[in-house]
């Protein structure tokens, strides 16, 4: 593999530099470390000590090795042993040995030689150190600054010798913050409102509009949710269905809400442990439940506890402080300094969740909890105070009857061995044959001697239920108190419940696993925090720590990690790539930041900000750098591909759900409602049922009707076995583990899928319609129309001149063969507009369908 | 840098500076007559630079997976001293306190149940086979059969998730993944890994398969393997809506990369020019997996050979044939997913319905291969994800019993491309319950299926969350050169 350094080497170029340092000074962590980490630390690391040294620790690198040379001598590259080495020629001296298969590249050999010429200095490695704060930098003459991004970009770009893009035009500008910000294209009126709008401040008015959207919450959630490995299934074996939306929606809401994020951090890690936790709070306790689970027959309980834990302490980290703890479960991370103490206490905090090894195959999986919205709250308020009058009101008739038994009568009658009219004949009759009575009483009506309550109970039964005299009286209040009754069971049983944290009241003990095996355990540890970051500060000094402890010291001011961590992700979601672009691993084996100063001065503002989400997302949506064109010639695209170095304006491809909820809000077909369980829209036949096992409860895809086929994507039911095609086919996570970042693949399947899918091509024809009815009456008239729905933009001569030509031979085709259209219209559930004619129709269709394909309509421009 | 985005750099680079006269994608193609035939000037599916690293026997791997778990005792492992232990408990000599699965570790006793099936001797090595594969049996000089290899797990989802990408936690790379990213294809009209999940008889104990078992995990999506469907779309989306006839798409696709060439020339992204030729693949795809999955052009015998299903999408014998015609066409990998072969209980009725779905088809298809030359560069896999208990689960009479999960030792079978032939590799106690001789890690095995396709285990890697990831994992795998060539 070829290392990443190389990139770092030509591209980093002067970032790294700590003020007052001179551009060509070696720095450690900039141009030594990858060096030595790529090609020495494997045999001279952490993880082995060849000849008796490691060259990863200052103190170990300048003492005797075991052959008695020093394999570095500070300041003397000449008589330093490695310096010797790399540059021998003699395949048997020379180092890394030819084995080892790496070969350091001449400057690279220079490089180390120059570093230790100058002392060999090392440093920690820069995301363990805490964020500094650099001034921003001056603004160039005759520069945009519209805010200290642009200052920190700018000055990286004047020493490249490149400059910021030209501001991008409006409509583009709209269609990129809408979708930034809300996941769906802007609609023609609010794009005419930016457009005519002459205010200096017109795009932050219109970045604001965004941001106050209900959709906000929504765009935002789906990263977060692809982190959180949320799914509507438990993931393994049987991978039945999860009851845990409201967890979804909790995040959606906090997005919305704009909660801080050090809130959001701390209830999602420990709302159970807030001080008079809200069923909110409690909600979001569901981040740490979000883990696949299991309950294969023959499973052992202990290792799923195990790796539960495993699980949510490695996700946490990566989620929150960007570290990678997955090696460090069977060893001593290699590179960065995570023992595997460290990640046991870690995962201490999650060892001792209160509920089964096994999901059971069940919707929920205890610690659970059930909630209501206020609505439901007081529909069942109101059910239980009806219930309670009619059962007083029905106990006061019961009193008012005067009910005296043919029995107890004097003179014996006929009536008196009759059930229906004598009690204790009922009685005697049901204590041999006690068929057809409620359960609670079964018992009773066995028992010759009953206490007067018990007896008491069997004649209220039997005046209500069964005596010819009393029932008519009685019956209506009995049936309306069952009918309430059974009403609010029923709103009960609608109440969903969602997965939630809680912990055992005594703690299980938990132990270094040797190995990362669950039957092996070594040292026993308590939970905390890795030893290389600030210390733990525990609420109660005396007691165990716990997650509520741990959650708080991810948000301090000390941890150099989290803040850093939640911007960079942010700007990935916004630019396309972090600023440190592995955004889940901010360690050794991580890349390093392109832009370290305006990294640490946004996690710097984003914690003086008191960690306010939308405060961070403007100011990166209002920089000139986010507005600029992305237009790049072929000399800038050379230097820069990937655009690292933000000479132009962010351009990639949709996300899964963007390209979908796009197609259906431009056709009109989108219904925006938020929240609920999780929606069955259209599927190839066949997704489900080849893979599932038989009995599991998403064994068979059963599609919704209506609604349900337009939901948004983010609400579309995730089988995590057998994720819907859509989110496969455009890169979306199947969220079995956490997921830090998408790929942006683009393939043949995805083409045939915008093409041919069933969702996309009714989604045509109802844009179709939309262009037929409201674009107006000339072609020319209605391709404008789409192309300002589709793109936000008028068509150039030459797009409407080959759209046109296109209609025009569809056109003629369907007419020669309307059997043809009748059939292209007939594709998809909803119903077709009355009143226009189909082979138009159809051939406007196809049009629809050309623009739903466009390469500029999947791509953020 | 990883190598594979250095290469799509180059690549991309090139398509940039070759644009001012562009020379590919939908104008060029979409002005000509028989497109679906026309050459596409870069590779569809392109090798990492250097791959692969030395020449390898094998150019394709056909990977048939019998998902469950097949009872290594009743098909391969052949224990003829076992009849005689009939109903007696597995000695502690041979158990030693090894850990069962919850199924069984309650179980009173664990008396052993001797296959009831007939092993007889074939081909000129003489390997023993049960009754139950007939046709599989007649290719044994053909095969080097392994009855040493072990895994980890003793449960289905992570063993299964083990057998395909090398991890028992999800989120790792497929072997055919591994292989897509590493060699590439050379088909331009279809995927590079390609996989079946056919059909299976009612009888049989239908465990899960997983997306995982044929996901890129951390590799880039687009090295995903492809379902090849028995029903509806053969590939996903593939055909055009009603109404909507190839013409008309073209009509459509001529105009799209009229406008799609114009916003690279406003733009200049050459993500946009990729999207032009995808888009003519697409089409290109609309008519080559009609074309694959057409079965008009074989012979009479052919079809005979591989049985009576082998016209119909979706069973096992028309996968077993369409595999043949993939690797034909170029496609590095296909990969079939037959479920069914989790035999707790009623183990003799519902194995024999597992090997009658399948067995005639897999002996087809070697000899297909063999008698096209293809199987000298085609590797063949067989097998589960681990194997089954000695011991009867539930009921045991002579001629019922079950079995359960047994990870210590399982056989597969490997036959073809730079395989060694006629051979029996590794051995297991008389019980069939520890490896005696020659263990074979599932990770080994690997090693030396990509030593077979020109690739060194350890060099094929990928960064991902703070590791070079392999598919042999990070422990050392070693290649087993006694079962090559």
């Amino acid at each position: 593999m070829i290392s990443t350094h190389r990139f770092g080497f030509a591209f980093l170029g002067l970032s790294l530099l700590a003020p007052g340092m001179r551009a060509d000074d070696i720095q450690y962590n900039r141009d030594v470390r990858p060096i030595l980490t790529e090609n020495c630390f494997k045999c001279h690391g952490p993880a082995a000590k060849k000849g008796g040294f490691r060259l990863d620790v200052r103190e170990d690198a300048i003492k005797p090795a075991k052959s008695g040379a020093k394999p570095i001598v500070e300041g003397k590259p000449m008589e330093s042993a490695i310096i010797k080495r790399i540059f021998s020629t003699d395949a048997e001296e020379v180092m890394p040995p030819p084995s080892a298969h790496k070969t350091l590249k001449p400057a690279e050999k220079e490089t180390l030689k120059k570093w230790i010429a100058e002392g060999a200095k090392f440093q920690k490695h820069w995301s363990f150190e805490a964020a500094a704060k650099v001034a921003v930098p001056p603004a160039p003459n005759g520069s945009r600054l519209a805010n200290p991004i642009d200052a920190f970009i700018v000055a990286r770009l004047q020493r490249e010798g490149l400059k910021l893009s030209v501001e991008v035009d409006r409509p583009t500008l709209i269609r990129r913050v809408s979708f930034a910000l809300t996941g769906l294209p802007p609609t023609v009126a609010d794009l005419d409102l930016f457009l005519n709008d002459k205010a200096a401040d017109a795009y932050e008015k219109m970045v604001d509009h965004y941001l106050g959207s209900k959709h906000y919450g929504e765009e935002m959630a789906r990263p977060w949710l692809d982190l959180a490995r949320y799914a509507d299934t438990h993931g393994l074996h049987l991978d039945n269905e999860r009851q845990m939306w409201l967890y979804r929606d909790w995040v959606v809401r906090a997005f919305n809400d704009n909660m801080p994020f050090d809130r959001f951090t701390i209830e999602q890690l420990a709302g159970d442990l807030l001080p008079k936790a809200t069923s909110e709070q409690i909600v979001a306790t569901g981040f740490s439940r979000c883990n696949v689970s299991t309950s294969e027959g023959g499973s052992v309980d202990s290792e799923w506890i195990f790796r539960n834990a495993v699980d949510r302490a490695s996700t946490t980290m990566e989620v929150f402080l960007g570290l990678t703890g997955g090696c460090a479960v069977c060893h001593d991370h290699k590179f960065d300094p995570i023992t595997a103490k460290d990640f046991y206490s870690m995962y201490a905090f999650f060892y001792s969740i209160d509920g089964p090894a096994m999901d059971g195959n069940a919707l929920l999986t205890a610690p659970t909890m059930k909630t209501t919205t206020p609505e439901q709250a007081k529909k069942i308020a109101d059910l239980v105070g009806k219930i309670a009058k009619a059962q007083s009101d029905l106990g006061q008739q019961l009193q008012s009857i005067k009910y005296i038994d043919p029995a107890d009568a004097k003179e014996p009658s006929k009536s008196a061995g009759d059930p229906t009219q004598s009690f204790k004949a009922w009685r005697t009759q049901k204590s041999k044959d006690p068929k057809g009575l409620p359960k609670e009483l079964l018992a009773l009506v066995k028992q010759a001697k009953l206490d007067p309550a018990g007896e008491n109970k069997l004649r209220e039964h039997y005046l209500q239920n069964v005596c010819a005299e009393t029932r008519p009286i009685l019956e209506p209040l009995a049936k309306q108190i069952t009918a309430l009754t059974k009403d609010r069971d029923g709103f009960n049983n609608a109440i969903a419940g969602t997965f939630i944290f809680k912990d055992l009241a005594n703690p299980r003990e938990s132990f270094v696993m040797m190995r990362g095996q669950y039957t092996k355990p070594g040292e026993k540890v308590q939970p905390d925090t890795p030893s290389f970051l600030p210390p733990l500060a525990k609420a109660n000094p005396k007691a165990r720590a716990n997650r509520l402890d741990l959650a708080k010291w991810l948000v301090s001011a000390e941890n150099p990690m989290t803040a850093r961590v939640a911007v960079n992700r942010y700007w990935q979601q916004f630019f396309g790539t972090g600023l440190v672009k592995s955004s889940g691993d901010f360690g050794a084996q991580g890349e390093a930041p392109s832009h370290p100063e305006l990294l640490d001065h946004l996690a710097l503002i984003f914690r003086e900000k008191n960690w306010d989400i939308k405060a961070v997302v403007r100011l990166m949506l209002t920089s000139q750098t986010f507005r600029q064109s992305s237009k790049v010639t072929p000399d800038v695209f050379k230097r820069d591909p990937e655009n690292r170095l933000y000479a132009r304006g962010p351009r990639f491809r949709l996300d899964a759900e963007q390209i979908r909820d796009n197609a259906l809000f431009v056709s009109g077909l989108a219904v925006l409602d938020m929240g609920g369980r999780g929606v069955r829209p259209y599927q190839p036949p066949r997704i489900w049922e080849p893979v599932a096992f038989s009995g599991s409860s998403t064994g068979v895809y059963t599609q919704d009707k209506g609604a349900g086929l337009y939901r948004r994507s983010l609400y579309t039911f995730l089988k995590r076995t057998a994720p819907h095609p859509f989110m496969a086919n455009f890169d979306a996570p199947n969220r079995e583990s956490s997921c830090s970042r998408r790929e942006r693949s683009n393939t043949p399947l995805q083409a045939l899928q915008l093409m041919n899918d069933v969702q996309h091509f009714e989604a045509a024809r109802k844009l179709a319609e939309r262009m037929l009815v409201e674009g107006g009456k000339t072609p020319a008239e209605r391709i404008r129309f789409g192309y300002r729905v589709v793109l936000s933009r008028e068509p150039e001569a030459l797009e409407a001149d080959v759209v046109g030509k296109a209609l025009t031979q569809f056109v003629d085709r369907y007419q020669k063969d309307p059997a043809s259209a009748t059939k292209a219209l007939r594709v998809g559930e909803s119903p077709i507009r009355p009143g226009l004619a189909e082979p138009e129709l159809a051939a406007y269709t196809l049009i629809a369908n050309l623009l739903l394909n466009l390469d500029e309509t999947v791509m953020r421009n | 840098m990883n190598p594979l985005f250095e290469y799509h750099l180059q690549h991309t680079r090139r398509q940039f500076f070759a644009s001012a006269g562009l020379s590919l994608g939908g104008l060029a193609l979409g002005m000509c007559q028989n497109r679906a035939q026309q050459p596409v000037t870069s590779p569809v599916h392109p090798a990492l630079p250097g791959f692969p690293q030395f020449p390898g026997k094998a150019k394709a791997l056909i990977y048939l997976h019998a998902n469950g778990a097949p009872s290594q005792i009743d098909l391969w492992d052949h224990k003829p001293g076992m009849q005689r232990y009939f109903d007696q408990n597995l000695p502690e000599s041979v158990r030693m306190g090894q850990r069962l699965s919850t199924m069984t570790s309650g179980q009173a006793r664990h008396p052993v149940a001797p296959t009831k099936f007939k092993f007889t001797q074939h081909g000129r090595c003489g390997t023993w086979v049960s009754e139950l594969l007939p046709h599989t049996a007649k290719h044994v000089d053909d095969m080097c059969l392994i009855k040493s290899v072990f895994t980890n797990a003793i449960n289905h989802d992570p063993a299964c998730t083990f057998v395909m990408t090398g991890s028992e936690v999800p989120g790792k790379a497929s072997i055919g993944s591994w292989l897509a990213y590493g060699l590439g294809a050379e088909t331009q009209n279809l995927p590079a890994f390609v996989v079946f999940t056919p059909r299976f008889p009612a009888s049989g104990n239908g465990q899960a398969l997983f997306t995982r078992m044929w996901s890129s995990g951390f590799l880039p999506t687009r090295f995903n393997g492809v379902a090849l469907r028995g029903a509806g779309d053969p590939v996903l989306y593939v055909q055009n809506p009603p109404g909507v006839s190839g013409d008309d798409r073209r009509v459509m696709l001529d105009a799209l990369a009229r406008l799609n060439q114009r916003n690279f020339e406003r733009l200049g992204d050459p993500d946009t020019q990729t999207r032009i030729a995808q888009y003519e693949m697409a089409f290109r795809m609309q008519t080559s997996v009609p074309d694959l999955v057409d079965l008009r052009n074989e012979t009479q015998a052919t079809l005979d050979m591989y049985g009576p299903g082998v016209r119909e999408p979706g069973t096992y014998a028309n996968s077993a044939i369409l595999a043949r015609r993939l690797i034909e066409r170029g496609v590095r990998v296909v990969q079939i997913l037959h479920r069914g072969w989790d035999q707790h209980d009623n183990l003799p009725v519902a194995l024999k319905n597992q090997c009658d779905d399948t067995d005639r088809a897999n002996g087809a298809l070697l000899q297909d291969l063999k008698q096209r030359g293809l199987l000298d560069e085609t590797l063949v896999i067989w097998g589960g994800e681990f194997g089954r208990t000695v011991y009867s689960q539930g009921t045991l009479t002579r001629n019922n019993y079950g079995r359960d999960h047994h990870p210590r030792n399982f056989c597969m079978w490997l036959a073809g491309g730079g395989i060694k032939g006629g051979m029996t590799y590794g051995e297991t106690d008389d019980f069939s319950y520890n490896i005696v001789d020659k263990p074979c890690h599932l990770l080994d095995l690997y090693a030396t299926v990509l030593k077979c396709m020109g690739i060194d285990h350890e060099r094929l890697s990928f960064r991902f969350q703070g590791l070079d990831q392999k598919l042999t994992g990070v422990e050392g795998a070693q290649v087993i050169p006694e079962l090559m060539a």
